[in-house]
């Protein structure tokens, strides 16, 4: 299959789970009740659900989920290795443990454009930090290493703010913020975030050619024509603002930047320059299906997003990770 | 005709000389062999003409602009260079990463248009590559590896083209195979520079030979001139008898006095 009819496909697919989303719920509607309210019944009840409850949040989960793709098959392109991923490398902790500092200490409260402002900082120093090690040691293990340090150290410097919070009810917002969730979001919090976002998957998008030829090695990739520099500089910065915006729409949601680029990857004959977009609409669909069957689950207090993904999505790393070959280190 | 000069380059890392006032250059036509121990600077070297690193003195010029100042894609489409370690991570399809030889033509490397995808052809089927071309790279030997590699730099149709021990830990087989495709190359009228330590190889292919000692060239000649034992003593302090017959040079080496330090 082409790359471009993959990702057709996924985009309909999304599509589709979009109205299913705006269908499925508290109450049930009809494909005609939906479309009736999406597009020509106004100030309706059934218009309010969609359009202040439903559709931004399914909309969240999709934005979310094709920004962690995105950035999960970018890293993986460049930093040459199946695992890489914002969530394991640290990334979105990093991002989020900024996010949450401004949250505690009120810095966001000027404009509603510092919040995601301070993830992208975090989420820039924890890439920033990761290519630079990159560059000095090969060793994919030591990198992940790098990662899951960096990841530890940020969880701990969080549960140091969790320890100082003021009161229970601060403490209860920035667990929320960590579990990770799309609920309740609108489409005010959506157009915050989304500058950030369309600006690093174009960075992305432009610079992705370069990735197919890493697949020979960083010595070899030189020679062939790419600037290694300016490739570098464009992963770290498109992969920054895509994590950090997405950290800033839905908190730390783990694990889809690297089952998705997984399931795309044999089907477009693994091609790192192909696997951004295509990755990026999977993780999309990944979520809203994911958001989808927690609202329909009955349990007493709904489940948040970044739960189920880490649920599925760590299971889905250990075996990536069982299956690599240990030559390639 | 392109030519590809290095004069009087001098080369630090961290305050030592990796490269020492070379000089050395490189035209379509001639097939050079860089020998030397290891740690002599043949790598280096080769990443000097690269412009891949940055030099402390001298110039490197290709086509008489300096190699330092050239666009990575301009210099790609007039060098082709096989590092010396080419670890691949994906299963790519072998056709796939000889595809990539046409990456600074600005190629779409699935849909290859008529001319890039005739390189390729070329490429494929003057290494022999054609069965082997939906495989998957990470299943391949290393003989069939080190081929797929050298389609990918012919793919290029540089006119120039440097390899860094393009054939070592091949059997004798693989060898000779890559160095005739080497050889076959500059006949057509391509100018190599390749690293290599084996020297029978290098006797058989080479126009000329580089010796190089502690990053400096100590002398460079034909191989019949400079393929002697007392440049393998001077070079790799090793004792080797050599002689010449109809078939071509043969190195027997009988021994070294060197302790190990």
């Amino acid at each position: 299959m082409s790359s471009r009819k993959l990702s057709l496909l996924l985009f309909l697919s999304c599509l589709i789970c979009l109205l299913l989303a705006c269908a499925f719920g508290s109450t049930s509607m009809n494909f005609s009740r939906v479309l009736a309210a999406l597009f020509w019944e106004s100030s309706t009840a059934d218009n309010i659900v969609i359009w202040q409850i439903r559709l931004p949040r399914a909309l969240s989960a999709l934005l979310v989920g094709a920004a962690l793709g995105a950035s999960g098959a970018a890293l993986q392109g460049l930093l040459r290795n199946p695992l890489a991923e914002p969530g394991v490398l640290g990334v979105t902790a990093s991002s989020s443990l900024l996010a949450t500092f401004s949250l505690y200490y009120g810095l966001i409260i000027s404009s509603p454009f510092l919040l995601p402002i301070y993830s992208i900082v975090g989420a820039l120093i924890a890439t920033g930090l990761l290519v630079v090690v990159a560059i000095r040691v090969s060793s994919v293990v030591t990198l992940i290493l790098v990662g899951v340090g960096l990841s530890s150290f940020s969880a701990a410097l969080m549960s140091l703010l969790l320890n100082l919070a003021p009161n229970p009810f601060s403490l209860a917002d920035m667990i929320n913020w960590l579990l990770g969730s799309v609920a309740n979001r609108s489409f005010n919090d959506i157009l915050i975030v989304s500058p950030f976002m369309l600006c690093g998957f174009v960075i992305l998008f432009f610079s992705k050619r370069g990735l197919v030829v890493l697949t020979l090695g960083e010595e070899a990739a030189s020679g062939i024509g790419v600037n290694l520099y300016r490739l570098r500089i464009a992963v770290i910065l498109g992969t920054g603002l895509m994590t950090g915006a997405s950290v800033a729409l839905a908190g730390a949601i783990g694990f889809i930047g690297i089952v998705a680029p997984h399931i795309i990857r044999p089907l477009i004959h693994h091609d790192p320059s192909k696997s951004i977009v295509p990755s990026a609409l999977l993780g999309g669909l990944i979520l809203i299906i994911a958001d989808i069957i927690i609202r329909l689950l009955p349990t007493s207090s709904e489940l948040k997003l970044g739960v189920i993904a880490a649920i599925i999505g760590a299971p889905a790393f250990i075996w990536i990770a069982m299956k690599q070959r240990i030559a390639h280190d | 005709m392109t030519k590809l000069i290095a004069n009087k380059v001098t080369y630090e890392v961290n305050g030592t000389s990796v490269i020492k006032n070379v000089t050395a250059s490189l035209q379509p036509g001639e097939l050079v062999v860089i020998l030397g121990p290891n740690g002599a600077g043949k790598t280096s070297l080769l990443r000097v003409l690269m412009g891949l690193t940055k030099i402390n003195s001298g110039t490197v010029e290709l086509n008489d602009i300096s190699c330092h100042e050239m666009l990575p894609e301009k210099r790609a489409l007039l060098i082709s260079y096989l590092p010396q370690s080419r670890p691949l991570i994906w299963p790519n399809r072998v056709i796939d990463i000889v595809s990539l030889g046409r990456f600074a033509y600005g190629a779409n490397l699935s849909h290859l248009g008529p001319k890039d995808a005739a390189a390729v052809e070329d490429a494929l089927s003057t290494c022999n590559l054609e069965k082997l071309a939906k495989r998957n790279a990470l299943t391949l030997s290393g003989g069939e590896l080190a081929r797929v590699h050298f389609a990918r730099a012919l793919a290029s149709k540089t006119p120039l083209l440097l390899a860094d021990e393009p054939i070592a830990k091949l059997d004798p087989l693989h060898q000779i195979q890559v160095a005739d495709l080497l050889r076959q190359y500059v006949d057509q009228g391509g100018g190599a520079m390749i690293v290599l330590h084996e020297l029978s190889i290098a006797a058989r292919i080479a126009d000329r030979l580089i010796w190089m000692k502690n990053g400096e060239i100590f002398t460079e000649g034909r191989p019949k001139e400079t393929l002697t034992s007392e440049m393998m003593k001077e070079i790799y302090e090793v004792d080797a008898h050599i002689t010449e017959d109809s078939h071509g040079i043969d190195i027997r080496f009988k021994g070294t006095s060197k302790k190990i330090s």
